[in-house]
């Protein structure tokens, strides 16, 4: 069971700020999120775009605000569950709660902070009529351990960065990879592009386009599928292969957190703005995105006041007796758990003859 | 300026012509939003950057519309339920020449 001050669901901006914000008040945090990397939607979705309106920040690339919160909370040590969706919460008989993930994980802690911006990311799935009953069972919409596919056939479907990205990789790792596309263009960056070019030359990847999956085949594990080309009436080609790859990329769901007993309304938790960003069940705060109040705007600069205050007011319920005055980092400092101790340099006080 | 009115048709089926302003650097996704006619979180997801295809509609009016873009094209090309109108509505800016433009929303995925 991992054991923490305040729970965090959510890694993405909101989540990692508030790191920092409990920080200050010597509590630590743990965050669980379903990607496998921290920044949320940042790191997922648009990385290399440009974001505006960070106060201080004319421009910062989505990623590089992400790196930057990371080092910001480094000294905090911030514990991270990822590539696990939180499924169900428990309410312990001491008004502390255990939220635990699809894969099992426990964690316990007093406070829990949902920081889920629009859910967790699932992967789209391609309209195919028996595509479930084949799920673990010759395809997958993640690829996690590439090892599973040493030495097999693998066909992957998509036209993205991360159909482009994986195919290449594969072609060192299975016996046998296929790429089918809808188009003859793929998007993605520049040398990705042309390494599959190159690996095509070479025959080392066997490029189907334009072209679709219309069918899935096997008597119980995926044996082959048929694909067809969208330009001409030739016949579908079969194709024998172990795994089938969709990469259509993600679209988010708030997922098993809205059957959490907590007030949503369209598709956002509510809460009490006037005060901390509590939700109706005492203990469970929801920030950034994906809350819901009047007047609410779904910005990253609004996300991180709102864990701001969030965190005063986790401090207040985990320490009921203690009075806490607000100090400013550059008076104060910031102290890490690791140690580290950055505070502003003292001015030099001295005559001048 | 003045408003122009759109017919937009729900994922439901169900139709509504709205008011749209032409001042407001707005786009057909936002319109959606501004009124409603999807849920939250289902649409616009990516917030207007060409990076899902949550805003898909089919267009049903002959209007001309702004071009496709490279992007929209190969974001298109991903997406599902997609037909020969099929458009991305953050793509497409609210103006005054798109008085009477009928869209439907396509099914979520």
């Amino acid at each position: 069971m991992i054991e923490t001050d305040i729970l965090i669901i959510g890694a993405g901006p909101t989540g990692l700020f508030a790191v920092f914000e409990a920080g200050l008040l010597q509590l630590k945090c743990h965050l669980i999120d379903a990607l496998p990397q921290p920044g949320g939607q940042c790191t997922e979705i648009y990385p290399k775009k440009p974001i505006y309106d960070i106060p201080g920040f004319p421009e910062v690339l989505a990623g590089e605000l992400v790196d930057n919160l990371m080092e910001q909370i480094k000294p905090f040590q911030p514990g991270f569950t990822l590539g696990e969706r939180a499924e169900t919460i428990e309410k312990m008989e001491d008004g502390s709660f255990v939220v635990t993930t699809n894969k099992g994980t426990r964690h316990h802690a007093p406070i829990v902070a949902i920081a889920g911006g629009l859910g967790s990311f699932e992967p789209r799935k391609p309209l195919l009529q028996n595509i479930n009953d084949y799920e673990e069972k010759g395809i997958a919409y993640f690829i996690k351990d590439p090892e599973i596919y040493r030495d097999k056939k693998v066909v992957i479907a998509g036209g993205g960065d991360s159909a482009l990205d994986w195919s290449i990789f594969l072609t060192d790792v299975a016996s046998e990879v296929t790429l089918v596309h809808r188009r003859n263009e793929f998007r993605g960056a520049l040398d990705s592009v042309e390494k599959l070019q190159q690996l095509k030359n070479q025959g080392k990847i066997n490029l189907i386009t334009p072209a679709e999956i219309v069918e899935l085949q096997g008597r119980d594990l995926l044996e082959a599928v048929l694909i067809r080309k969208t330009t001409n009436g030739d016949d579908d080609i079969r194709l024998a292969v172990d795994y089938f790859i969709p990469l259509f990329g993600l679209s988010p769901k708030l997922g098993p957190i809205a059957d959490w007993g907590l007030e949503i309304e369209k598709n956002a938790i509510k809460v009490d703005n006037t005060l901390d960003y509590q939700t109706n069940i005492p203990g469970i705060y929801a920030i950034g995105d994906v809350n819901t109040y009047p007047g609410k705007l779904k910005l990253i600069l609004c996300g991180f006041h709102e864990a701001t205050l969030m965190c005063q007011s986790a401090y207040q319920r985990i320490f009921p007796d203690k009075k806490y005055v607000m100090k400013y980092t550059t008076v104060g400092g910031v102290q890490g758990f690791d140690g580290s101790k950055k505070e502003a340099p003292k001015a030099v006080v001295k005559t001048i003859d | 300026m003045s408003d122009i009115k759109i017919k937009i048709t729900d994922r439901e089926g169900v139709p509504h012509e709205v008011h749209a302003p032409t001042d407001m650097n707005m786009n057909l996704m936002e319109l959606v939003r501004t009124y409603e006619l999807a849920p939250e979180g289902t649409i616009g997801v990516c917030g207007g950057m060409v990076m899902c295809a949550s805003c898909q509609c089919y267009v049903k009016s002959d209007h001309e519309l702004p071009e496709k873009t490279d992007e929209e094209d190969a974001m298109l090309s991903e997406a599902f339920y997609v037909e020969d109108n099929s458009r991305l509505g953050c793509q497409i800016r609210i103006t005054e020449n798109l008085e009477g433009l009928e869209v439907v929303l396509a099914p979520e995925s």
